[in-house]
């Protein structure tokens, strides 16, 4: 790699970080499908899938396949270009956000941060942004369908997308306060101090914005109890009933992405991303490479407790009722995450 | 690469500005809207203001134009029909156009060293994060136009509750 220019490699090694956590994150969506199916059927007292390969880990193989070989129908009275774009919105959208999560401690090739896809210093405001964007995926796919259960299931979602937004945004505001910055880095590094007691949802008392963002996020990944949008017994199977094929698979992906990419931000502003709980009370032990891998191990590791946390909700609760679900939102958790902020706010600039 | 991008999304925003002039169908116009907001997003970004940008996006194209094609899914418009327009328009549109651009490009370049100028990509490359900056002009120098426009808006918030208050 000697002759090359310094962008030359920046640029190599980035196209590489970016196939590489694609890929990873197009796994982990597969397995997320198999994970709730699994731990959903033994909350129900059942198997969960367990014919393809040992303990049914093929299936989403299996799964993949079969919606790749389904005939992909499209109804006469769709907006054709839309139709179609829609799912693209959506997916691309749920994919892009994971490009700015740091997903291990800085470890630096050649200059360049490979456990980092792209360290941007308004990094949260990118994820909240392109999640603002994706209301149009949901949106359009509804609308284009051209029928009246796809139309009224996106105009629930895109409501309740909207008005989550707000007290998502409001209650990130807390955490923003106390690193000083939008770069999620710093961010991390602002609670990596004293292991678990030095995270925001401990230390840094931000636990009520932590239970404000874990209910917005339910609502905005459209995720039981707030699944109002794809309620089949009044919706039919809501903004995507008329959608088959592989572009139903595009929106069933871009829900379980949405759902990874919603873990990665709540482990990464409360939990302290990729750092230890036990802080420095551990000795480091291995060599460069095991330290380097272990903050990865902890990142996952707290990603995928909030992803059966997801699914242990999903088996618990039932639905909202739409109008609950919109006065829950304006007029429980608005307010709350304005409290949170304002005396966040005090507490720092009484202490500094 | 950030001379690229300044081009490339440059032309994206004048072709997606002159698609929504072009389309006959008013979600087509409004996506094409979006996709201008978008494009002066990163515009704002390759000249530096990446808070700029990220407000853009959120509240532009995330905000406002979720709720115009909102209510063009509710209203359920269809497609317009293409009309020649008034005689006025003719004569007096394409020269007026022309003049407003002459008048703008006239005093931005006239005025150049009042207005300041930015290189591209300009605070990107050294690393310094200019949201602190806007913040300490916004909450010290321009406190006071800053508070008075939120007033504003919050009487505008109240007029449209006021007005779509159903009479008892």
């Amino acid at each position: 790699m000697s002759h090359l220019s310094p962008f030359q490699t920046f640029l190599l090694l980035s196209i590489l970080k970016i196939v590489v956590v694609l890929v990873i994150t197009l796994t982990a969506v597969a397995y997320t499908v198999l994970l709730e199916r699994k731990v959903l059927g033994r909350m129900q007292n059942r198997w969960g899938p367990s014919r393809v390969g040992p303990f049914g880990l093929l299936q989403p193989l299996a799964d993949g396949i079969k919606l790749f070989l389904k005939e992909d129908l499209m109804p006469m009275a769709a907006q054709r270009p839309l139709f179609i774009i829609a799912p693209i919105i959506a997916l691309a959208c749920s994919l892009i956000s994971i490009a700015v999560v740091p997903f291990g401690a800085v470890q630096r090739v050649k200059g360049v941060d490979i456990f980092n896809v792209a360290d941007l210093n308004i990094g949260l405001l990118v994820i909240l942004g392109i999640t603002s964007i994706g209301v149009y995926g949901i949106a359009l796919s509804g609308w284009s369908s051209n029928n009246k259960f796809a139309l009224l299931g996106s105009l629930r979602a895109t409501s309740q997308m909207i008005s989550y937004e707000l007290a998502l945004g409001l209650s990130l505001v807390g955490v923003v306060l106390r690193a000083q910055s939008l770069s999620l880095r710093d961010i991390v590094n602002s609670q990596a101090a004293h292991g678990a007691l030095s995270w925001n949802i401990f230390g840094g008392f931000q636990f009520v914005a932590f239970f404000i963002y874990l209910m917005a996020a339910y609502a905005e990944t459209n995720r039981s109890p707030f699944d109002l949008p794809e309620a089949e017994s009044e919706l039919v199977a809501g903004y995507h009933t008329e959608y088959s094929s592989m572009k139903f698979a595009m929106f069933f992906m871009a829900e379980y992405a949405n759902m990874i990419t919603v873990s990665c931000v709540a482990t990464l502003l409360f939990f302290g991303g990729p750092s230890s709980p036990f802080g420095h009370l551990i000795p480091d032990f291995g060599g460069p490479i095991v330290q380097a891998i272990l903050p990865i191990g902890w990142f996952v590791l707290k990603v995928l407790a909030f992803l059966l946390l997801y699914i242990w909700v999903r088996g618990t609760l039932p639905r909202f009722r739409y109008d609950q679900l919109m006065s829950f939102g304006w007029k429980v958790l608005l307010p709350i995450a304005m409290v949170n902020i304002i005396v966040t706010s005090l507490i720092l600039a009484l202490r500094g | 690469m950030q001379l690229a991008l300044f081009i490339i999304f440059g032309a994206l925003a004048v072709a997606g500005a002159l698609n929504l002039l072009l389309q006959r169908h008013p979600i087509n116009s409004a996506l094409s809207l979006v996709v201008v907001m978008m494009s002066l997003a990163v515009l704002y970004w390759s000249l530096g203001a990446e808070f700029l940008a990220a407000a853009q996006v959120i509240v532009y194209s995330g905000a406002i134009m979720v709720l115009f094609v909102f209510v063009i899914m509710l209203l359920n418009a269809g497609e317009e029909e293409h009309t020649t327009g008034s005689r006025a328009a003719y004569i007096v549109g394409f020269p007026g156009a022309a003049a407003i651009f002459c008048i703008l490009s006239f005093v931005f370049l006239s005025e150049r060293k009042a207005l300041g100028l930015t290189n591209l990509g300009g605070q990107l490359n050294s690393g310094l994060s200019n949201i602190a900056e806007i913040s300490t002009v916004l909450f010290t120098r321009l406190l006071l136009p800053f508070e008075v426009t939120s007033v504003l808006i919050l009487v505008a918030i109240l007029g449209a509750v006021v007005l779509a208050r159903k009479e008892q």
